[in-house]
């Protein structure tokens, strides 16, 4: 045995490797061709439907005034929700790591919610909480206040679905790395604050920066619960996905694939920075 | 230099079961090195934690240099604490970790950068000031730890199994520097090891932890030459422990060779701590005479270079461990499988009441 130490790796290497080339082959045209029919092609119909008729028709449907606010309603909504979810991601995700209080498994399957109710329910909350006829409706419309039909209806409902994003990705980073860095920023003398921005969000922030990128991703993707509060008001209340429903309902094709192609760029480069942040994890690590 | 005493501290993470630490005392001397050894869950660390502040006693208090420091919080403590993790900031350069206390302090940048440089040379890493921690080998990291704790001039140096994530030979060098190290800072330290050797060489005084309770404390010759208990026994320096009673004056464990005078009195039951080194081994002799019968048997042979070790199979089936010297071994010509005399009159004997 000592004689030969390479022996049982070759051996072992070799029994990894007992598929037939046809074997191979054909599991790797299987989920080629899979992948080809799911993926791709839909990727690639969604641009070449867009420039059907040529870029000047692309950025004609682009610039369109109803389509603009579009884009405009979607950036302020991303523009509020990603950053408070951050900081409750950030604060919920530390709660859970670092201390051990009664609720704690509440919390952590609340954080989880958003990703098992329907997106349509998620909505319809918030239409029964502030809507005329909701829990909270006549006294909003006493105070002259419109959440649901509004931007504010669709900035919640966004938040609402969006908001397990950031803590679910930084919450592993948090418990892997443990607490004894925080201790040592302690019996140096920092304070919560230094700790928070000088210690722990530098050791989580590619972590961070992933969840972030994935919670905006969805804020600006998000259909379903912001369809239900949107009330569709052309030009005031729709956001991308809904203006790419109702362009392509009015058979506009090049405008719907147009408008479609800015989400399906967002989804593209959501993952190359994905890629770049993996990337740097495996280095760090 | 501040002493620190330790006063009936008592610890318990969970409402039930045995607190974590139960009224332990003990004194660290101002500009010595104490040492907390017990086995993993023996509370020591703990305790540690406690005197940094990094955890809350239920009981008891700390007295640095006569006074309390149970209100004061962590931060103001000026305490240099070193972790077994390392615990270093990952995302700083060597040079900024050590310069962290200082930052937080508020001081100068030239006198950061100057006080960051004589740490880099007392922990002899000057050059490596403006790597990252993970450029660098457990050793070294090490080191940047000890430098970032002592960088704002802490008052006490708090260390938690300082070497225990490091491989024996590293380990072996970074005591030699610790001690070198203490002698340059004459900080009052206070470690906390599992190691026995480490706490036998480093320490001016020792004490040993089991069960949440302070077993014994005192210098490490007191407790190797006199232990309190056959648990510090067993625990500080290795041991034969041997169950036997007494009769006529004389302990007598197993075999009518192997018996020693016992001031116990007649039936009562003992335990006889032996260390391997005071075990003497003869060839054994065809005699009339009871206690020149052989009394064990050689299992094992281990040649450990400095010494050999024994294992013999006593006539009671216990094993005992005897190291003798080479010279000694190869004078005797012992083979494995020989029947041997155990002479265990000229062993230091701690003979202890056996209370079940």
């Amino acid at each position: 045995m000592a004689l030969n130490p390479a022996m049982p790796i070759l051996s072992a290497r070799a029994s990894v490797r007992t598929e037939t080339l046809l074997v191979r082959l054909v599991l790797l045209l299987l989920s080629l061709g899979f992948l080809t029919f799911v993926v791709v092609l839909p990727l690639v119909a969604v641009f070449a439907q867009a420039l059907d008729k040529g870029v000047g028709a692309y950025l004609a449907a682009l610039t369109q005034p109803e389509t603009a606010a579009a884009i405009k309603l979607t950036l302020i909504t991303a523009a509020i929700a990603v950053p408070l979810n951050t900081v409750f991601g950030v604060a919920a995700a530390w709660a859970i790591a670092k201390f051990r209080f009664p609720g704690r498994n509440i919390l952590l399957t609340l954080i989880d919610l958003p990703f098992t109710v329907s997106p349509v329910i998620s909505g319809l909350v918030f239409v029964l909480l502030f809507g005329s006829r909701g829990v909270f409706g006549a006294w909003l419309e006493a105070h002259d206040i419109k959440i649901v039909f509004a931007t504010p209806g669709i900035v919640l409902a966004t938040i609402f679905v969006t908001f397990p994003f950031v803590a679910r990705e930084i919450l592993p980073a948090l418990q892997e790395a443990g607490n004894a860095s925080e201790e040592a920023g302690l019996t140096l003398g920092a304070g919560g604050w230094r700790i928070l921005f000088r210690i722990t969000l530098p050791r989580i922030k590619w972590a961070l920066i992933y969840g972030v990128i994935l919670c905006n991703a969805r804020a600006m993707g998000e259909f379903g619960a912001v369809s239900v509060v949107s009330g569709h008001i052309r030009g005031l209340t729709n956001t991308i996905p809904l203006q790419v429903e109702i362009l392509y309902n009015e058979y506009d094709f090049v405008g719907a694939f147009a408008v479609a192609s800015l989400l399906t760029l967002l989804a593209l480069a959501t993952l190359v920075v994905k890629k770049l942040v993996e990337r740097r994890e495996n280095k760090a690590s | 230099m501040l002493n620190v005493q330790v006063e009936n501290l008592t610890k318990r993470f969970a409402s039930v079961g045995a607190p974590a630490v139960l009224a332990a005392s003990f004194e660290a001397p101002a500009g010595g090195i104490t040492t907390l050894l017990g086995p993993s869950g023996s509370g020591k660390t703990t305790v540690l934690r406690i005197i940094a502040g990094l955890e809350r006693a239920d009981e008891g208090r700390v007295l640095v240099g006569g006074s309390d420091i149970m209100n004061v919080p962590v931060r103001e403590r000026d305490f240099g604490f070193v972790f077994q993790s390392f615990a270093l900031f990952d995302h700083m350069s060597v040079r900024e970790n050590v310069a962290f206390g200082l930052r937080v302090r508020k001081m100068p940048d030239a006198d950061v950068q100057k006080r960051v440089d004589e740490l880099l040379e007392l922990v002899q890493l000057d050059g490596h000031g403006d790597k990252f921690p993970l450029q660098l080998s457990g050793g070294q990291r090490q080191r940047v730890g000890f430098a970032r704790a002592l960088a704002p001039h802490p008052k006490l140096l708090l260390l938690d199994e300082p070497f225990g994530a490091l491989d024996a030979r590293v380990r072996a060098e970074l005591r030699e520097w610790l001690r070198h190290l203490h002698e340059i800072t004459h900080l009052t330290t206070i470690m906390v090891t599992h190691d026995q050797e480490e706490a036998l060489d480093l320490s001016d005084c020792l004490v040993v932890m089991d069960q949440g309770k302070i077993q014994q404390a005192g210098t490490p010759a007191q407790i190797y030459e006199h232990p309190a208990s056959s648990f510090v026994a067993s625990f500080v320096g290795s041991a034969n422990i041997l169950q036997g009673h007494v009769h006529n004056g004389r302990a007598r464990f197993g075999a009518d060779s192997l018996t020693m005078p016992s001031t116990a009195s007649d039936g009562s039951q003992v335990q006889a701590v032996v260390r391997p080194h005071d075990i003497r081994v003869e060839r054994a002799t065809v005699d009339a005479n009871p206690s020149h019968r052989p009394s064990g048997r050689i299992q094992r042979i281990a040649d450990l270079g400095t010494y050999i070790k024994l294992d013999l199979n006593l006539v009671t089936n216990e094993i005992v461990t005897v190291h003798i010297s080479r010279k000694e071994f190869e004078a005797l010509g012992l083979r494995k499988g020989e029947s041997v005399l155990v002479d265990l009159d000229s062993a230091r004997v701690f003979v202890e009441d056996y209370a079940i």
